[in-house]
């Protein structure tokens, strides 16, 4: 146990447990070929493994190795303070920081019983929903340029992405660590001036979508590359805990702001696009009507937005020292489940700062989804997860 | 949703012999949650997960807890009994002495499992299981078996805190290396001392530096004259 082998040991001899795929056979004389995909590798999304053995260009095992960027998030969070962490969320999921934010902060309001003044939530659906649009976008944008479309679905995808982190940057100061929400609210206001632009970034939105619906949805290449790849079952989707679009696109409605209705999310109107084969397009065709309904959120949000304080009158900054205890919270983030499990003794430092990162997660069922694949669907895969290493690693 | 009172109940009427306690949590999350006794955990979660009215399909997240030995300063008193010669005759006669005492708790690993319904759309339960103690003895049943998603996660925790989870199909390292030895999350874990010191010339180029000016300060002086 102590003196494990990854390389090709590991793949070679393959344990097996319950819930778990059976093995293929490779044919012919049974020789296969291993191959390190990673950690360097363009489709990889950073610094990731994948040891993969080949029969021809069929795949008989999958392991992933992580770790590349591992830093020790947790423990570095257990020696600061509750809000020293917060800027460090942002290091998370890099693509959506907003989220981690929100995440981290429901986690801390939990604990602390602190309330969070209406203008502050809407603020924060309103952020949340313009980073789970990017997300997606530049999620499909990589997908397809893993495809071989290189170039025009992700620069279009990025376009307005663009628009997006300029409204980031106005607001918070930055475009991607914008280390923005603050126990019992946020940091900075809303001008009327930002709301404005904001109504209209988003009032463009829908064009963009319908663009990019036209440019790939019916693409026979994309169709054919995708349909029946990598297919997820719903029993098992949900026994391995994946969540987020992937399991949804196998036909599980379990939307965590739906079902928690967190914030203020169940004063919205929007429906929850639901997947019937769980395959790679399902996973692409999730996320690109995920964006339909972020918008519907957006549009009603900066409608109604009120006036007042984003911050609770009693939310201490300095000398912050929740009473001992513990509480779980979790959002509906971009890429599924994310959670901050704080463990209080009555310091300054969280004794126990636990993040439950569902790009990790989601990373469970990779295997069971690439065995008896081709070498190339692995990468389409692999995209279709949406992972991002700093949390898988963190 | 029932609450865990409820749920103790029910678990003990459907598991023979489950050890269950309440672990209240002093927060106002009121997130309460359940210990089990590690023996019997893996039929626990068997139950929770197949009875119709919990169905907690979902684990959700599995965490790992360092819990070190404590030194508990404590005052006892203490009843003497003392032979005291009064008027001269002897008499033993009770005293009590405050007395400062300093016991050892002995620590332990836990993990901690939350548990959610995507079928019923309730949750969290809370799930807790300890080690004997830190050193020795620390296997944990593997729940994988029962929910695939602590499958990375107790590698995780076996990983950066040393838990050995007995059961599970595929235990190494997660995120660490394999030739690494020690447990970064554990509280006593220390970083260790094993840079290469490889000095840097910055005390070389600031001798000739000094040698440089001394020399042009002299050229100077020697031109002046």
């Amino acid at each position: 146990m102590s003196e494990s082998q990854i390389h090709a040991s590991a793949i070679a001899e393959r344990p097996e447990g319950w819930n778990r795929p059976a093995l293929i056979q490779p044919s012919g004389d049974g020789e296969l070929l291993e191959v390190a995909m990673g950690p360097h590798h363009p489709s990889t999304h950073g610094v990731f493994r994948m040891d993969v053995a080949l029969d021809g260009e069929r795949v008989i095992r999958l392991k992933p190795v992580f770790g590349y960027l591992h830093r020790n998030h947790e423990k570095i969070a257990e020696g600061v303070s509750y809000l020293a962490s917060m800027p460090y969320t942002d290091r998370l999921d890099y693509i959506c920081p907003i989220t981690n934010n929100w995440a981290y902060a429901l986690a801390v309001e939990k604990l602390t019983g602190q309330e969070v003044p209406e203008r502050a939530e809407y603020l924060r659906v309103i952020l949340g929903e313009l980073t789970r649009f990017q997300n997606h976008a530049s999620s499909i944008g990589f997908l397809i340029q893993e495809m071989g479309a290189s170039g025009t679905p992700l620069m279009y995808a990025f376009r307005e992405r663009e628009k997006i982190l300029d409204l980031f940057e106005k607001l918070t100061g930055a475009r991607m660590m914008v280390n923005y929400m603050r126990f019992g609210g946020c940091r900075v206001d809303a001008s009327p001036a930002w709301l404005d632009a904001t109504r209209k970034v988003v009032a463009g939105l829908p064009e963009f979508v319908d663009e990019f619906d036209n440019l790939l949805s019916s693409n026979e290449i994309l169709m054919a590359r995708t349909q029946g790849v990598g297919v997820l079952k719903a029993d098992l989707a949900v026994n391995a805990g994946v969540t987020g679009p992937m399991l949804r696109a196998s036909g599980i409605n379990y939307d965590i702001r739906k079902v928690d209705g967190y914030g203020i999310y169940n004063r919205f109107n929007f429906r929850v696009p639901l997947g019937d084969h769980g395959d790679v397009y399902d996973r692409f065709m999730i996320r690109l009507l995920e964006m339909r309904e972020s918008i519907t959120i957006l549009e009603q949000a900066l409608k109604d937005i009120p006036g007042g304080p984003i911050m609770d009158p009693k939310a201490k900054l300095r000398g912050f020292r929740p009473k001992p205890g513990e509480a779980y919270g979790r959002i509906e983030a971009p890429k599924g489940e994310l959670g901050f499990y704080l463990i209080s003794d009555g310091g300054p430092n969280p004794y126990r700062y636990r993040i439950r990162p569902p790009s990790l997660i989601n990373l469970t069922v990779l295997e069971d989804m690439c065995l008896g694949h081709d070498v190339a669907d692995v990468v389409l895969i692999f995209g279709s997860v949406d992972i991002v290493l700093g949390e898988v690693d963190r | 949703m029932k609450t865990v009172e409820e749920i103790k109940a029910a678990i003990e009427a459907a598991v023979p012999g489950a050890r269950v306690g309440i672990v209240q949590n002093p927060s106002v999350s009121g997130q309460h949650s359940l210990r089990l006794a590690p023996e019997c955990a893996v039929a626990v979660a068997q139950f929770l997960r197949d009875d119709a009215e919990l169905a907690l399909d979902y684990l959700s997240n599995v965490t790992g807890i360092d819990w070190p030995d404590k030194e508990i300063t404590e005052k006892v008193k203490v009843a003497h009994r003392v032979i005291e010669t009064v008027d001269g005759v002897e008499k033993t006669v009770d005293e009590t002495i405050e007395e400062t005492r300093k016991r050892l708790e002995p620590g332990c690993l836990e993990a901690v499992y939350h548990l959610y319904s995507v079928a019923k759309e309730h949750g969290p339960v809370i799930l807790r299981m300890r080690t004997i103690d830190r050193a020795d003895e620390v296997e944990l049943p593997s729940l994988t078996p029962i929910w695939r998603s602590a499958e990375f996660q107790e590698r995780e925790i076996f990983d950066l805190y040393g838990i050995v989870f007995t059961g599970h199909p595929d235990l190494r390292r997660l995120l660490m290396w394999d030739g690494f030895k020690d447990h970064p999350m554990r509280r006593d874990y220390r970083e260790p001392d094993d840079f290469d010191y490889e000095p840097t010339a910055h005390d070389e180029v600031l001798r000739r530096v000094k040698e440089h000016q001394m020399a042009s300060v002299q050229q100077e002086a020697g031109a002046g004259q």
